[in-house]
């Protein structure tokens, strides 16, 4: 039973994290500060293309490096 | 977005997907036992829409606000992993997703499995690899339905993209009873990363309270842009190659 469940959970980490968590700690993070910036009088729209212009040439590198 | 963006983005996702598992399931039927690997396939498909009667009125039921944060940002999560595997690929730098050598190599380990029968089930291998596989292709698809048909409040006709498209695959695969390799899967797969990054970006940055300038039109800057530099990927990583891998590409 115990096993079942933690091949459940590893299942449930692949699916929403996939091969790359810090691709999804990333967008976590850039959520938060757009959240963070959103409660000022600063626009707060362009946090998640940066993230995104970020983290896709991040994380292909980190494919690609070796 | 509109309606035809919607059917679109749903349809494709679930297009490339619908291709995969058929592949499994063609295997399992053609390798093993047609009978059980269709029970597999038409169990998983229960199970799919089991969970998509059960989460769609919960979904609908969460305000927009905390919904597009958290699909925004699971979409964004997704579409990356997408767009990922995709440039990767279009840039020769990872293999082809290709349904022929891939349903070679499940026909081949279905034909050297051992037949077990249980109640109901003529071949259990063939009912649990088809099962296994339509319902894991199919996750995937069934959240991605469900989060742009809560967003946009019309999951009806994202089911219906995902129904067309599983429709449409089967009865092409049932009318060739071969993988369908000729579907430009690996663009698709490019395209629908592209979808899913760009509406992940504009729901998640909506749920976390930022507004974008000129509202819901700004989706027809962002999807071009998040296009744009993915092509702009792939063209730059097509000139890592040589300083990657001297000796060829990567399997």
């Amino acid at each position: 039973m115990t096993a079942r469940i933690i091949a459940l959970l590893r299942w449930a980490y692949d699916f929403v994290v996939g091969d790359d968590w810090r691709v999804a700690l990333g967008v976590v993070a850039a959520l938060a500060l757009t959240y963070a910036v959103s409660t000022t009088s600063m626009p707060a729209w362009w946090i998640l293309p940066a993230a995104v212009a970020i983290l896709l040439p991040v994380s292909l590198w980190r494919a690609t490096r070796l | 977005m509109g309606s035809g963006a919607l059917f679109i983005a749903v349809f494709l996702a679930c297009l490339v997907e619908a291709v995969e598992a058929l592949t499994i399931v063609l295997a399992a039927g053609a390798g093993r036992d047609w009978r059980s690997a269709i029970t597999g396939a038409g169990s998983a498909l229960a199970v799919l829409v089991l969970i998509v009667a059960a989460l769609g009125p919960a979904l609908t039921a969460i305000p927009l606000g905390g919904l597009r944060l958290v699909v925004g940002g699971l979409l964004l999560i997704f579409g990356l992993q997408w767009l990922h595997k995709a440039i990767l690929r279009a840039s020769g730098l990872k293999s082809l997703h290709d349904e022929t050598a891939i349903y070679r190599a499940e026909l081949a380990a279905a034909r050297a499995a051992p037949t077990v029968s249980k109640t109901m089930i003529t071949d259990w291998y063939s009912f649990t690899l088809s099962f296994k596989g339509v319902l894991l292709e199919g996750l995937e698809v069934a959240f991605i339905a469900l989060t742009f048909g809560a967003n946009q409040h019309n999951i009806p006709l994202a089911a219906a993209a995902a129904v067309a498209a599983v429709v449409l695959v089967t009865g092409t695969g049932l009318a060739v009873r071969a993988p369908l390799a000729r579907v430009p899967e690996n663009t698709m797969k490019f395209a629908v990363g592209v979808m899913l990054t760009s509406f992940g970006v504009f729901w998640g940055a909506e749920g976390a309270g930022a507004s974008w300038p000129g509202g819901d039109t700004a989706l027809l800057v962002v999807v071009p842009a998040v296009a744009l530099f993915a092509v702009t990927l792939v063209a730059a990583w097509r000139l890592k190659i040589p300083a990657i891998t001297p000796a060829g590409r990567r399997p």
